[in-house]
């Protein structure tokens, strides 16, 4: 007896043991703990990234914002045609911070959509989408349609005048499909016109993909960590000097540009609701009054001005879908064995041009244009086209290619030349 | 080379922008279109650092109750949420009991009526659409829960409509009896009757109770109604914009530190 309640040394020593243990039995089991040092603390970047390799950080963080906000409000969302205006009401009215909510997952939105471009522009630039990044790539583009379908879902939910007379334009642009269209645009929404299944069933599909999206997230980023990020110069590091731990450098580099994004999702979310909101859309859904202006929101601009600008419907409709499907034969189009636009200078006018018929495309869809503005509107679209088809399988043959540098150290100036 | 990357980087950040703000260029437009059509006012809630006179805002409840509400609905409004106007529940009780709201059917099938409550919706003036739409030319007028935040000029429109009516000019003539001449509204035959009269409604702190300034009080109320939580929410907005200013700055700092020894 009194030899056990003595303090022990041995016995010290064999309970630190223990808790040390504890990360070890674990770690047997599932090696989370180096997966983290190995991914996320040692982890080798190069060291010139820029801040456009900050955005992908800002958009995971934007995701889990989109995600902690939306299960709050679906909680008190009806999805119904009776109940969907009136439950969005009773969010913006009753709900304890029901408005402080709504505000974050609607301004999330616009921010989520704006990095996403920036971030897809960023792969264009310089080269990301060319071997052996391939799969980053194509998750990417995945990701970002299925973004873009989960966004089109949830504008139909608060079951508005612009909610309801947007899906009445997707509709008309489906059944544009010759055979098929009319019986695919019934099964979409459940009837020939947008009704309480449509918003039953894209309930469920804005709330699933959310999750889905988180699935595909995880399939990007395991692609990439794989094959390790790109670099504006576009050669791969080769010694370790060219690189840098993830920890603490890129930790505190994507810290600065989540922070300064949160400063724009306030400005957005409280103090400058009214930039991109549809005011129109808080008049509750009239199937029997069109409204004079319809408008999807800024980030379906370019490809519902796309629809606009071809008289044939179903002709609009293949250009407008094919502008983001061209997308995932990029690595293929793309002949050029150098990755940066840097080194490219026809590529990289071209890809400015490419910016630029995609704004005017842009305003092409808000403010439904006519006359000489319709024909510069079809000249961008050419133009968009013909960057994909014609710039980037020949453009090598005949630019004038800047030397590229040895290693990621080299100064830029000694890269001129 | 890095600083034409650089510059054509801004350049491309600010096309994005450009892109972003399409909705801007818009907004602005409009607000410039309206100026030129009705008189401006410096209503207490434009701009950032707008916030409502509350005192303003019950009075505005006031008039639109004895003036609008025998028409118009605000369907979307509980009397609860008249708390968000700086009234307690007790006091909104009280405004509440004068109320007779339909509550189903009583034991013989009749239409039962009972004091509101404040859990209760304030009543629309019609039983149904119909109603509403037999009434009024064959048009349910507006509901109001939202409007000075849909309507084109918002809550200016809303003053510019109150204060509109005059004397139609010798060389124009309404359509049809029943229709009002009003210089603001668009075609400038309107079916609603001049809703305001001098002194129409009893304020209780003593206000002067002049067309204007009912016109002014109810369109506040109108404001309040479509943008409830606007003061809460620009304060909050403020709070947050100077707090996450402040840790841009310290991560700004830390990470020049962190990086402060790669050359």
């Amino acid at each position: 007896m009194s030899q056990t309640s003595k303090p022990c040394p041995d016995q010290d020593k064999q309970k630190k043991i223990n808790k040390k243990t504890i990360s070890q039995w674990i770690e047997e089991r599932l090696p989370v703990f180096s997966m983290i040092q190995r991914e996320y603390i040692r982890f080798p970047m190069p060291r010139n990234l820029n801040i456009w390799w900050t955005f992908g950080a800002v958009l995971t963080v934007v995701l889990v914002l989109m995600l902690a906000t939306g299960i709050f409000l679906a909680m008190s969302y009806t999805p119904s045609a009776e109940g969907a205006f009136a439950s969005i009401e009773m969010i913006e009215r009753r709900v304890p911070s029901g408005w402080l909510l709504r505000s974050l997952h609607m301004a999330g939105s616009n921010l989520f959509l704006a990095f996403l471009y920036l971030h897809i522009f960023r792969g264009l630039y310089y080269g990301s989408y060319k071997n052996p990044r391939e799969l980053v790539w194509f998750s990417g583009l995945f990701l970002m349609l299925m973004v873009m379908m989960t966004a089109f879902a949830g504008y139909i939910l608060p079951w508005g005048q612009m909610s309801y007379w947007a899906a009445n334009v997707v509709i008309q642009a489906i059944s544009s499909i010759p055979w098929i269209g009319e019986g695919l645009a019934h099964w979409l929404m459940g009837g020939s016109s947008p009704n309480d299944l449509t918003l039953h069933r894209y309930f469920v599909l804005h709330f699933v993909m959310a999750f889905l999206i988180i699935g595909v997230v995880f399939i990007h980023v395991v692609c990439l960590h794989f094959v390790k990020s790109n670099n504006p110069k576009g050669i791969e590091p080769k010694t370790k000097e060219e690189t840098l731990p993830f920890y603490p450098y890129y930790v505190a580099k994507d810290a600065v540009v989540i922070v300064v994004s949160l400063l724009l999702l306030i400005l957005l979310a409280f103090l400058f609701p009214d930039l991109l909101t549809n005011s129109e859309n808080y008049t509750p859904a009239n199937p029997l009054e069109t409204p004079a202006n319809i408008a999807p929101e800024w980030y379906f601009l370019p490809f519902y001005g796309i629809l606009q600008l071809i008289p044939f419907k179903f002709l609009g409709l293949v250009l407008s879908a094919g502008s983001l499907l061209i997308l995932f034969a990029v690595p293929w189009l793309d002949r050029s064995s150098i990755k940066s636009a840097t080194y490219r200078p026809l590529y990289r006018l071209s890809l400015f041009i490419l910016l630029i018929a995609f704004v005017i495309l842009g305003i092409v869809g808000k403010y439904h244009t006519h006359g000489g503005l319709i024909w510069l509107g079809r000249l961008a679209l050419l133009y968009y086209y013909l960057h994909f088809l014609m710039i980037l399988p020949f453009s090598h043959r005949f630019e004038l290619k800047r030397t590229l540098p040895v290693s990621l150290l080299d100064d830029d100036k000694g890269a001129k030349s | 080379m890095m600083e034409i990357t650089r510059k054509l980087t801004f350049k491309a950040i600010g096309l994005l922008i450009v892109m972003f703000s399409l909705n801007v260029a818009g907004y602005a437009e409009r607000v410039a279109t309206d100026k030129n059509s009705y008189p401006k006012y410096p209503w207490s809630f434009s701009g950032i650092f707008g916030s409502y006179d509350l005192s303003s805002v019950q009075r505005g409840y006031l008039v639109y109750r004895k003036s609008c509400a025998s028409c118009h609905s605000t369907e979307y409004m509980r009397y609860a949420d008249l708390q968000q106007m700086g009234l307690t529940l007790d006091q909104i009780d009280k405004m509440a009991k004068t109320d007779q709201i339909l509550d189903g059917k009583d034991a013989q099938g009749k239409d039962h009526y009972r004091p509101a409550t404040v859990v209760d919706y304030i009543p629309s003036p019609y039983a149904n659409k119909l109603v509403a739409q037999s009434v009024n030319m064959g048009k349910v007028p507006l509901d109001l829960s939202r409007y000075a935040m849909t309507v084109d000029g918002q809550a200016d429109y809303i003053m510019a409509i109150l204060l509109g009516y005059t004397k139609s000019p010798v060389d124009f003539k309404l359509d049809q009896d029943g229709l009002y001449y009003n210089r603001y509204f668009p075609g400038h035959q309107i079916a609603m009757r001049p809703p305001l009269v001098k002194g129409g409604v009893q304020y209780t702190d003593g206000t002067n109770t002049t067309i204007e300034q009912q016109a002014k009080d109810v369109t506040t109320f109108l404001s309040w109604t479509a943008h409830p939580h606007l003061i809460e929410r620009h304060r909050i907005g403020i709070m947050a914009l100077i707090y996450v200013a402040f840790i841009a700055v310290l991560t700004f700092i830390i990470k020049r530190k962190v990086w402060s020894n790669v050359k």
